[in-house]
């Protein structure tokens, strides 16, 4: 049965409240979800003040501008800052998103970050994915034939080749799955949009010899059929992907394969 | 490396609803009250059976104003549960699943529901006055 409310020692806490900076005419409130492993206290959402006459544009630029002017134990992931790698994935402004692709503009008011919503927290806005990871690993994301391996690279006409568009592309970020209401009730058996959305690329490919062995591995109450179309999935894809129809996609080969 | 008192990351409590959540949400919560119109209904059909005194406690009943607002609630939820299912078999062919493709439809199902549950008041009540 879901949990709608939080467990006890995860209720957030009114944290402190940062000094505004001096002779700023143009400042943006910050409140972001702290939470450190050390502390043996609940989380809570420590405000800071900027100045955006004096900070980059995206969200990463204002979490950067903290750590390095304000309080050095803000703690996140990111690297490539430019929505390649995936890394700073978080809940912004009550979505997820991409914090160097988000606009601090397009916050409306003060801009609230916390981290991917239904996860296990390592520390402040840092998730552990572990899980999340283990599922991508279940589904095998590799191409899988039986064939003899021809002399050289296994060969793709563009119209196949066409076909994995809309779903190469997608980072692993899991902005989508942590949106979904399903994911956060059953991720431990269901698989969420993410790992669906990879396991129709394999599915899609042209090369990929395991299509029924893969289907099999999906025919299941949660793992695939826990989706019930809810859409935040493709909402909340700061690459612009569709897994909600990468997953209808699958169900529909499951109904194809038995007519 | 794990420890036992990581907290959990803050879910419902700090999601945005938007129209994609609330009408899947909407499309459950009307489905669990049409299973209980649906005990009203059997309610009304026992008391066609059981005789006039019964029958005229349940007409009196769903002619009170909580009759009445439980019949139009009632009466919402079956249409908005329809219409968002017809919604959800176009999704079962593969259609419609691009973002504004899924908000149009939203909206459509949400103007539906609200007119055709309009549309039967205004024509029950007509019926109702004779004309």
């Amino acid at each position: 049965m879901a949990e709608f409310t939080l467990p006890k020692n995860s209720r957030v806490i009114e944290g402190k409240k940062w000094p505004k900076p001096e002779g700023a005419s143009n400042t943006k409130a910050f409140k972001i979800y702290r939470w450190s492993p050390d502390s043996g206290e609940n989380p809570r959402v420590d405000t800071y003040y900027l100045d955006l006459d004096d900070c980059g544009p995206m969200v990463l630029d204002a979490l950067i501008k903290i750590k390095n002017d304000v309080d050095p134990t803000l703690t996140f992931r990111r690297s490539c800052r430019e929505g390649v790698c995936g890394s700073c994935a978080m809940n912004i402004d009550g979505t997820n998103t991409l914090a160097c692709t988000k606009y601090i503009a397009d916050a409306k008011g003060d801009v609230r970050v916390y981290p991917l919503p239904h996860q296990s927290v390592i520390k402040d806005l840092v998730p552990d994915q572990t899980h999340f990871f283990a599922q991508y690993r279940q589904i095998e994301p590799w191409l899988k034939t039986d064939s003899q391996p021809p002399e050289r690279e296994r060969l793709q006409s563009p119209e196949d080749r066409a076909k994995m568009d809309g779903m190469w592309e997608c980072v692993l970020c899991a902005c989508c799955s942590t949106s979904c209401p399903s994911y956060w009730w059953n991720e431990d058996r269901y698989l969420g949009p993410a790992i669906l959305l990879q396991a129709y690329r394999w599915l899609a490919d042209s090369r990929d010899e395991a299509t029924g062995d893969r289907l099999d591995q999906l025919e299941d109450p949660f793992r695939l059929y826990r989706c019930h179309t809810i859409m935040n999935c493709t909402r909340t894809c700061p690459k612009s992907l569709n897994p909600a129809r990468a997953i209808a996609e699958i169900k529909k080969m499951m109904v194809e394969r038995r007519v | 490396m794990a420890t036992d008192n990581r907290p959990l990351s803050p879910h419902l409590q700090v999601y945005r609803p938007q129209l994609t959540s609330v009408l899947s949400i909407l499309h459950r919560a009307t489905g669990i009250l049409l299973t209980i119109g649906t005990l009203l209904l059997v309610w009304w059909l026992i008391a066609v059976a059981a005789g006039p005194t019964a029958f005229d406690t349940v007409q009196n009943f769903i002619g009170s104003i909580i009759g009445q607002i439980l019949l139009l609630g009632w009466c919402f939820a079956f249409y908005y549960h329809m219409c968002n299912g017809i919604r959800h078999l176009v999704w079962d062919t593969g259609r419609g699943f691009e973002l504004t493709a899924a908000y149009t439809s939203g909206w459509l199902v949400v103007a539906a529901s609200v007119a055709l549950t309009a549309f039967s008041w205004i024509a029950g009540y007509a019926t109702l006055r004779g004309l």
